[in-house]
């Protein structure tokens, strides 16, 4: 299930309009996954307040949307331009990584609720690939 | 036996007593089909499902969509019982329109995504986790009867 042309250009496209919200759609995400899938918060074990909004929590929403910022410009080739990011993850960060699937559909859930005339069925179909690879891109040095 | 707490069981209501079946089932069904396209295979008798305009207006689709909905209806009012409710269900979808137990996951992260966009902020985290909860028992449920 690789990108198409058109799956890039709707891509790009809607990242447009989601950089300017990307700090703000980082953090909601961030604090959904904790929220819904208290699993996750196995991983923040040494922040001191995990609660949806929390200072902590919009930092490392930011951060994250940092990586996806790079990724939409790495798109052509995610494996390549996200070895450094899959290497953290997999020696340093040691994320499950189940745990993509997770944030990403908080951040579909998200993106519907900041866009929701904007993320059509079709953009939606566009972004759960880009994510699926994005994720797929960070998993490749895990063994 | 799931636990479901007085808040948990106001926001199910709220959410579905406020809802439009047609509008919210037709967007959730037509979704899943443009997203995950090889749930199309249980539709083959639809109609043009031929690209994503197609399938937004499919009038089959929507009807559909509708009739889903409306079987969440049950659940929403036996939430205590959602297992024995839909054991006959889960036999049809099994036995009869052989399913893939997979795709009621699909369909229910659609319509999340669906009700987010109609919600807006108001899908607060803990509304969603609630939701959430709420459809992982109901594609429990369905998916109980297979053998």
């Amino acid at each position: 299930m690789s990108l198409t042309a058109k799956d890039k250009e709707v891509v790009k496209a809607f990242w447009t309009k989601l950089a300017p919200k990307a700090d703000d759609v980082g953090a909601d995400a961030l604090s959904r996954m904790l929220v819904v899938y208290p699993q996750t918060k196995t991983y923040f074990a040494h922040w001191k307040d995990l609660s949806p909004g929390s200072a902590p929590v919009k930092k490392h929403g930011k951060t994250i949307m940092g990586g996806v910022a790079d990724a939409v410009g790495k798109i052509d080739d995610l494996t390549a331009g996200l070895l450094d990011l899959s290497e953290l993850h997999a020696f340093t960060l040691r994320v499950d990584p189940a745990n993509f699937k997770i944030l990403s559909h908080n951040i579909l859930v998200v993106l519907a609720i900041v866009f929701p005339n904007e993320f059509t069925p079709e953009v939606h179909v566009a972004l759960d690939k880009f994510l699926g690879a994005l994720s797929r891109a960070l998993a490749e040095k895990y063994r | 036996m799931v636990e479901w707490t007085e808040q948990e069981r106001s926001i199910i209501t709220n959410i579905f007593g406020n809802l439009d079946y047609e509008d919210v089932g037709s967007k959730a069904l037509s979704r899943c089909l443009i997203v995950y396209p090889w749930t199309q295979r249980y539709f083959a008798s639809f109609g043009n499902l031929y690209n994503a305009e197609a399938i937004k207006t499919n009038p089959n689709i929507a009807a559909h969509g509708t009739k889903v909905l409306h079987g969440l209806d049950r659940a929403v009012k036996n939430m205590d019982n959602i297992k024995a409710t839909y054991a006959e269900l889960s036999v049809l979808h099994s036995e009869k329109l052989h399913v893939d137990p997979d795709n009621f996951k699909l369909l229910a992260d659609c319509l999340t995504i669906v009700i987010a966009a109609k919600l807006g902020s108001a899908f607060s985290p803990e509304i969603q986790a609630t939701f959430q909860k709420f459809l992982a028992v109901v594609v429990s449920a369905l998916g109980r009867q297979y053998h």
